[in-house]
């Protein structure tokens, strides 16, 4: 290292030197020159092209011709609010909070035991088991259970082996989350959203659970809580953070997504499946554009609720 | 915690517990496996199981397709560049943010953080509908900017954590014993982040080979490796083709996800903790 230095040190200051010594002395001209390429880049591409969305939304489609009409009106939020497009709302949301409530089930146990019980070897591999899928590859997990729920896959035949089938149809038969197949019913879908968005979950309550000082806890049975009475009254409180920071992933990748109720579940649409066909097949741009600012809103709400409930330090 | 492991109660807990962590994570990781064994079935009409029968045909098969060898091309060239992109820009940001407090800086990581906290069908819908207002047409380049507009932040809070780590004194010290801004950068900066960059560049381009949310919207006649899939989950044609080439995204994901792993193990903010 030392050599490179002597090298490019030169008599006499290089222009390089020069350059570096003028930013040296003024830092804010140096923040400038470090901020200026990313902040162009998501300020003029990305914020930009929101706005832009945002202000299409406030376009309408002419009914005869198809065109776009270029005059500001709320004619396509009117049409956002008709009784079929509240519909896919609703659903969506509904979808999207049992999801949530789903995720944090399977998830807090999870957590609770990386960050209470597992050590050294055990947490690792417990901490790479639950990133990987998180990082892996969306389009690969959400097919592994199209082979998995299809009506010739492996839950139709483990029913078959202990002479279940009658149970399987028999939920199957249930109104609105059955269907012909689980590949095509509420039911399948809902699991694979839970499977995609579960390590979002895990993670945020493992980290709060990881906060907790074990002094709280020492206190709490010295004082004479059982376990049961401390989990209820201290680690659960302070864990709630981590949950609810958990729950904005799951419940704002569900809002979302189109892929998955499109591979999995029922002809229904979700807010994402409406979006995507406006502004490709129909070509309405203003009505695809209004969708889209649903889930914004929503998360809006959702986010400022959170922030309220701390969740944004269990982060 | 441990300390307390005498009490029978406590062990009862932790028992009830494993079972729920194990089972969760089965249900994390099950599913994978199926992905392998249909690629071996010999019945390419349905996913019948248990499979009738295991052949190695199919790998041959999907050696032979063009279409998947473009694909690939196509989705290792955007991710490469989208990730060179945001490695550049997210070191930047980082860079900015670490080292000094100014007006709007709160406001910085909401900007960045915002391509993945908001749904992927509104960015790339707000891509799509851009373009075309500016007149760009569809091509490798709009792939690449989708990509790297929500790789950025990967890397940045990869850089950002270790930024913060690495100490001020050092820098000063450099420049002390007469080094210029670039020199202390490459000889004291650099070799300090190198691995957290490294991580986070890993991570970005395992995040952009199988994007395929924004991908749809933001491609025109391109195939990326996940467009291509996503074609054959609506229309299938042999359908353990699907299942080797799944087998090969996993196995080109999964190796920099782990790299980005152990090279940041041993410090305080393990790469992936975030996505």
């Amino acid at each position: 290292m030392s050599e490179a230095l002597a090298t490019t040190v030169t008599p006499g200051p290089s222009l390089t030197r020069r350059l570096s010594g003028f930013l040296y002395s003024h830092p804010h001209l140096l923040l400038s020159v470090l901020l200026l390429p990313p902040l162009l880049w998501l300020g003029i591409i990305y914020v930009g092209s929101l706005l832009a969305l945002l202000a299409q939304s406030f376009f309408s489609i002419d009914e005869f011709s198809g065109m776009i009409v270029h005059e500001f009106t709320f004619n396509t939020y009117r049409q956002l609010f008709s009784p079929a497009n509240m519909d896919i709302v609703v659903r969506t949301a509904s979808m999207a909070a049992t999801v949530t409530i789903g995720a944090a089930l399977i998830g807090f146990p999870i957590a609770y035991y990386m960050a209470r019980y597992a050590t050294g070897k055990t947490k690792a591999f417990m901490y790479l088991a639950v990133m990987l899928p998180l990082w892996s590859s969306y389009l690969v997990r959400v097919y592994a259970w199209k082979l998995i729920l299809s009506k010739e896959g492996i839950i139709g035949w483990a029913f078959e082996q202990v002479g279940a089938s009658w149970l399987l149809e028999m939920i199957l038969a249930l109104p609105v989350i059955g269907g012909a197949s689980l590949s095509v019913s509420y039911i399948g879908m809902f699991l694979v959203f839970l499977y995609i968005w579960l390590p979002f979950m895990i993670l945020p309550i493992q980290a709060a659970l990881e906060r907790v000082p074990p002094s709280l806890l020492d206190a709490s049975s010295d004082l004479g809580a059982r376990p049961v009475t401390t989990f209820r009254k201290v680690i659960l409180p302070l864990a709630f953070p981590g949950i609810v920071a958990g729950s904005i992933f799951t419940f704002s990748l569900t809002l979302g997504d189109y892929i998955i109720p499109g591979i999995i579940g029922s002809s229904r649409l979700f807010i994402g499946q409406a979006v995507y066909l406006h502004q490709g097949v129909a070509g309405n741009i203003p009505l695809a554009a209004a969708f889209s600012v649903v889930p914004i809103v929503i998360m809006a709400i959702y986010l400022s609720v959170a922030k309220r409930l701390g969740a944004f330090n269990a982060l | 915690m441990r300390s307390n492991k005498k009490q029978g109660t406590r062990d009862a807990g932790a028992s009830w517990f494993k079972v729920g962590a194990v089972l969760g994570l089965l249900f994390l990781h099950i599913p994978m496996a199926f992905i392998i064994l249909y690629a071996f079935t010999t019945e390419d009409k349905s996913y019948e199981f248990p499979p009738p029968g295991l052949t190695l045909k199919w790998f041959a098969v999907a050696w032979e397709r063009q279409a998947i060898w473009d694909a690939m091309l196509l989705s290792v060239k955007v991710a490469s560049i989208a990730s060179l992109t945001a490695m550049i820009l997210g070191t930047l940001a980082a860079a900015a943010v670490s080292r000094s407090r100014f007006f709007g800086r709160e406001s910085i990581s909401l900007l960045l953080i915002l391509p993945i906290a908001l749904p992927g069908v509104v960015t790339g819908i707000a891509l799509r509908s851009a373009f075309n207002i500016v007149d760009i047409p569809f091509s490798f380049w709009t792939i690449v900017i989708g990509h790297a507009t929500f790789c950025v932040v990967v890397v940045y809070n990869n850089a950002l954590a270790r930024f913060r780590r690495t100490g001020a004194s050092q820098i000063e010290a450099s420049m002390d014993l007469g080094a210029d801004g670039f020199q202390t950068f490459r000889h004291v900066i650099l070799p300090n982040i190198a691995t957290a960059l490294l991580a986070g560049g890993m991570l970005a381009f395992a995040l952009s080979f199988d994007e395929v949310i924004v991908t749809t919207f933001t491609a025109g006649q391109q195939t990326t490796l996940p467009i291509w899939m996503l074609s054959e989950l609506v229309r299938p044609r042999q359908r353990p083709v699907t299942n080797v080439v799944a087998v090969v995204v996993i196995a080109v994901t999964f190796i920099p996800i782990l790299m980005a792993y152990y090279l940041t193990r041993n410090t305080d903010t393990v790469a992936g903790g975030g996505k």
